[in-house]
């Protein structure tokens, strides 16, 4: 957006103080997490810039955190149960969500409000309190310290971005497509997978990788029903902030942000598609 | 002789159990400890060499000895233990003990006698032995501090400099609980090492800890386990730290950090295993704990970390720290260099009076 | 679409009675009320799982854990006998023989228990919530309680002397009870007098109040932050053109989806006193080396990160209201002769004040919960109610206080979410 001409000499210092304004907002907004990238290549178990990291001096970079972060069992294995949890809690959240948000975007659903309302709670309820809860419940039924355990856990805690999304999609959803095809003789479940599943799908799939990032990302539950073989990539980072804080931790951090690049990309490019295909434009 | 002869009776024995368990299912045991340097040296000394006796065995470490006692009774309230063997403070044992959570020791029948027979029960050290309670160590709590935040001609050198923020400005890391902080806190506004506790048993006497600590409140940082010590001494963030006296030698011989350790009025203390009670492989715990507390075990955790052997037939044992070469017997911190002035921990006191002044502690701490 | 489905069914006759009915002859009216509550039916099955999945592993639990905060079975289980010979005591002298006497049967009877099922455990630690030094007084006593004599009275308090106290017994007699409501007392930072009345406790140990307001204040802190950084630049995004405005909605996008635990190591990173920012403040001179900054371990630290971590949760919302804004009003208030700041005041501002609604209360709900962020770099200064819930589930282990602070702390939640959604509607929840 380029600057009206009528503008004054105040409007024009404004014009451009807004603009430093805003853009050191944006800066305190990625700093933090780009400046993880360079320091995790640092050679020096330092939080700093070196002087031969500054002068660009190659002797001053290494991969030795990395290193460390592949060469170490438990920093593999939490990264084998971050994906096994994930993976199981979204599933069991997509399909169980998906299913509650067909239900719910009927008009003939009793109760609706309610029914909202409980089924997205364990977005509403401070972690501390759901864990604590689940910490006793799971342990009474012994579950806890079990993957079963902390896949539900998760599952739980996964559903309402599921339920939302694939509500929200839904509500965009042109009726008259499912009577089309009622009318031209399909039966339901045929125009569930040959109608209404395309057309949802990007929402469905948004929804999953809501919920798996936030198993992905979850730790407060984990620190309560998790045992020591349960433990996920954030339950690792937590030990080693508060006890070994060494590099490797950005070296972590910094694949984790490049997962999260890639995610982020997945989540736009999926936006649009569903925006083009259920014929809204893309603005 | 004769003692040369037990010991390879016992050897042998432990290989014919090795034998007969080869063929045995396999078993994981969950192992809960301290983490860090310490679990580290029981690794070491204790996990791998039973592993190789053991090959069925598998033994897993759970860092979680901090929150252990309320790990035990969420296992015991659920009926489901899952917790093998436990590594805790003597007064928490005391504590789980008459609880019911964990299980009585009959230690002459469960515990390997020393190399010349005398029964285990005489072989630990007088006093350390609880009902439900093997010790393994003796460790101190110490103050350490960086030479480098003080001028040359100006460091500290007693409990008392802790407290003095004149002289030694900066923050200071003390642990979250009274344990420790409180006794010092006399120590260092005079009180003699042997009459900290009777003057800890009256009111007046705890007003007057607290109000010492009251003092240097506003520059402390409280640190929960054992390796969050040394890590905020390391990254400057604080100039003081109190911190268990293992952690410390591990920091500075093994990691060259800049640390001294002040050595007056350490706290000593045990600690040891507890065997929560209805755990899911009991046998192989016994077998376990028949093994890794035995004299020489014992004295090869001292290889690793700087703890002495809780058994006096280990004492003699203690040598050189397996990868630097280092005498251990300076780094002990019952070695007489550094045992001038002692403040031994009360466990009785401690299971007295410790809930209130546990209450009292975290309501200070939050205030 | 049930009308339109409904109506597939009838056809165009009419009954003898001239009412309207469907090819087969059932009249419509019934015929449209049982195809209306088949459908009712479909809907609910297809909502049923999850229901059930939710009620099961999230509502459940956390109703058992808040039941806890009343629950008080220990001493009537434990001591039913004492409690019977109790109940005519006036708290005023100390008991008399007769209830040392039911007070030894009850203990001895537990002696015989197997030694996981005995009570005489989970009474003292009950019984030490309400008065420090009485679980000692208990497991003292229950070791050598099997030997004690008549007049048991004076073997009681010869074990240990709280048995010679009031304290203990009006607890006992108080407590007696299967329900109770000290947990709440003490969460509220009050105690019981002699005369069982509910006071305020002590100054030096009143500290949940002032940690419910420290975690509102911090919170309202960390909202009013989120606010004077994320209206400039959802303003400024939403002026731009789309393909300018996606570009940098990217820096509000990736710390979004980027961990919470990188987020928060990011912060420890240039927060530490060797950190980048003091070590930049040092090298060009800002601060000596000897003064670095306590930018970590304080409320400065919770503050500074958990404002980075929430933004996106106030810029989404806003942003996506600003959207919503005609730019012709402001130019329209400005060629009516409002001057630009009058003209933003009037017109704009007020026309912003849902997505403020939204992003505040939704900033404000996260925070006052937050655990992870503050217990790493908030010290003791900046902790929050829900560190203080953790401590007592895994240190002190007074789980009932746990469950009554975490009680206080989530009715408090559900009324703000409650208020949140009169503003402005749960549909309005969007991600990403």
């Amino acid at each position: 957006m380029s600057m009206p001409a009528y503008y004054t000499t105040k409007d024009k210092v404004w014009y451009y103080a807004f603009r430093v304004i805003c853009f050191s907002i944006f800066f305190f907004l990625l700093a933090p997490i780009l400046i993880m990238i360079p320091l995790s290549f640092n050679a020096q178990p330092f939080f700093t810039f070196t002087r031969e990291m500054l002068t660009l001096n190659p002797e001053g970079y290494s991969l030795r955190w990395y290193r460390d972060f592949l060469g170490s069992e438990s920093w593999m294995r939490s990264i084998r149960n971050s994906f096994l949890i994930g993976i199981g809690a979204t599933v069991l959240s997509t399909t169980l969500g998906t299913l509650a948000a067909l239900g719910l975007s009927r008009s003939e659903m009793p109760a609706k409000g309610l029914i909202m309302g409980i089924l997205i709670s364990p977005m509403i309820v401070p972690l501390i309190i759901s864990a604590a809860g689940m910490f006793f419940f799971f342990s009474s039924i012994n579950i806890a310290q079990t993957y079963l355990g902390v896949i539900l856990a998760h599952a739980a805690l996964g559903t309402p971005f599921v339920v939302i999304t694939v509500t929200a999609t839904l509500v965009s959803f042109d009726q008259s497509l499912i009577r089309a095809a009622a009318n031209l003789g399909a039966s339901p479940t045929r125009t569930f997978f040959k109608i209404t599943m395309p057309l949802i799908l990007p929402g469905v799939i948004s929804g999953a990788l809501f919920a798996f990032i936030t198993s992905f990302d979850e730790i407060v539950v984990v620190l309560f029903v998790a045992g020591v073989e349960q433990r996920t990539i954030p339950r690792e980072m937590w030990s080693g902030i508060r006890e070994d804080i060494s590099p490797t931790i950005l070296a972590v951090a910094t694949i984790l942000v490049i997962l999260s690049i890639a995610l982020l990309t997945v989540v736009e490019l999926l936006r649009r598609r569903g925006e083009r295909l259920r014929g809204l434009s893309p603005q | 002789m004769s003692s040369k002869v037990k010991l390879i009776a016992l050897s042998s024995a432990v290989s014919v159990v090795a034998l007969s368990a080869a063929a045995q299912d396999p078993v994981s045991l969950t192992i809960v400890s301290w983490g860090g340097a310490y679990t580290a040296s029981q690794q070491r000394a204790y996990h791998e060499p039973f592993m190789e006796a053991n090959p069925h065995v598998t033994i897993i470490n759970d860092d979680g000895s901090a929150n252990a006692l309320a790990g035990l009774r969420a296992q015991a309230q659920a009926g489901n233990v899952t917790w093998d063997l436990v590594d805790m403070l003597p007064s928490d044992a005391q504590l789980a003990c008459d609880e019911g959570i964990v299980m009585p020791i009959d230690h002459d029948a469960m515990l390997a006698p020393a190399p010349d027979g005398t029964p285990a029960s005489e072989d630990f050290l007088p006093g350390s032995l609880g009902e439900c309670f093997i010790p393994q160590i003796v460790y101190s709590t110490v103050l350490t501090y960086r030479p480098d935040a003080f001028a040359d001609d100006n460091q500290p050198s007693s409990i008392a400099d802790l407290f003095d923020l004149e002289n030694f400005p900066g923050r200071r890391a003390l642990q979250d609980r009274p344990g420790t902080n409180l006794e010092w806190a006399l120590y260092a506004d005079g009180v003699d090492p042997d009459d900290i506790y009777d003057v800890l048993s009256t009111p007046e006497g705890v007003d007057r800890a607290f109000a010492k600590l009251d003092t240097i409140k506003d520059s402390i940082i409280f640190w929960t386990e054992g390796a969050q010590a040394p890590q905020l001494l390391a990254d400057g963030e604080v100039v003081f730290t109190t911190g268990y006296n293992g952690r410390m030698f591990a920091a500075i011989e093994e990691e060259g950090q800049p640390f001294d350790i002040i050595w007056d009025g350490q706290i000593v203390e045990w600690d040891g295993w507890v065997v929560p009670a209805d755990g899911p492989n009991v046998d192989v715990v016994m077998e376990y704990l028949y093994f890794a507390t035995d004299t020489q075990r014992l004295a090869d955790q001292a290889k690793y970390i700087s703890y002495g052997p809780a058994r006096a037939s280990s004492a003699p044992l203690v040598g050189e720290h397996a990868d630097l070469g280092i005498d251990m017997n300076q780094h002990m911190p019952t070695n007489p260099d550094n045992y001038f002035a002692p403040i031994v921990l009360d466990n009785d006191f401690w299971i007295d009076y410790g809930d209130e002044l546990r209450e009292r502690f975290a309501n200070w701490m939050l205030q | 679409m049930a009308m339109a489905d409904a109506t597939e069914q009838v056809g165009s006759e009419t009954d003898s009675r001239g009412r309207l009915v469907t090819s087969d002859g059932t009249p419509l009216r019934r015929a449209l009320e049982r195809a209306n509550r088949r459908r009712k039916f479909t809907a609910f099955l297809l909502v049923a799982p999850l229901l059930a999945f939710i009620v099961i592993f999230f509502a459940f639990p956390i109703a058992q854990m808040m039941w806890r905060s009343v629950d008080n079975p220990q001493i009537v289980n434990a001591l039913p006998r004492t409690l019977d010979a109790l109940q005519d005591w006036d708290g005023r002298t100390l008991p008399d023989e007769s209830v040392y006497a039911a007070l030894h049967a009850d203990m001895v009877e537990d002696q015989e228990r197997a030694r996981r099922d005995q009570l005489i455990g989970p009474l003292g630690i009950r019984l030490n919530y309400e008065l420090s030094a009485a679980r000692s007084a208990i497991s003292r006593t229950a070791r050598s309680v099997s030997d004690f004599e008549a007049p048991y009275k004076d073997a009681f308090m010869d074990a240990h002397r709280l048995w010679g106290q009031l304290e203990l017994w009006r607890v006992i007699q108080r407590e007696g009870r299967p329900l109770t409501l000290s947990y709440y007392v003490a969460a509220l930072d009050r105690e019981y007098n002699e005369d069982g009345q509910i006071v305020r406790r002590d100054e030096n140990r009143q500290i949940y109040v002032s940690l419910f307001i420290r975690t509102l204040v911090l919170s309202l802190a960390i909202t009013g932050m989120t606010f004077l950084l994320g209206f400039p630049i959802a303003y400024f995004l939403s002026t731009l053109p789309m393909r300018y405005a996606n570009l940098l909605m990217i820096a509000v996008l990736l710390p979004f989806w980027t961990s919470l635990l990188v987020r928060t190591s990011a912060w420890i990173v240039l927060l530490q006193q060797q950190g980048v920012i003091n070590e930049l403040l040092v090298n060009i001179g800002l601060i000596s080396d000897g003064n670095r900054l306590n930018l970590m371990y304080n409320q400065t630290g919770t503050i500074i990160a958990m404002t980075h971590i929430l933004l996106p949760f106030m810029v989404l919302p806003l942003y996506s209201v600003m959207k919503t804004i005609p730019p012709s009003y402001m130019r329209a208030a400005k060629s009516l002769g409002a001057t630009p700041s009058t003209a933003f005041r009037r017109v704009y501002f007020p026309q912003t004040l849902p997505g403020i609604g939204a992003g505040g209360v939704l900033v404000f709900i996260i925070s006052i919960g937050y655990y992870i962020t503050p217990a790493l770099v908030g010290g003791q200064s900046g902790r929050m109610i829900s560190n203080e819930i953790a401590r007592h589930i895994q240190q002190s282990l007074n789980w009932g206080l746990a469950a009554a602070l975490g009680s206080l702390l989530l009715v408090g939640v559900l009324a703000l979410y409650w208020l949140y959604n009169r503003l402005v509607g749960t549909d309005s929840l969007k991600f990403g």
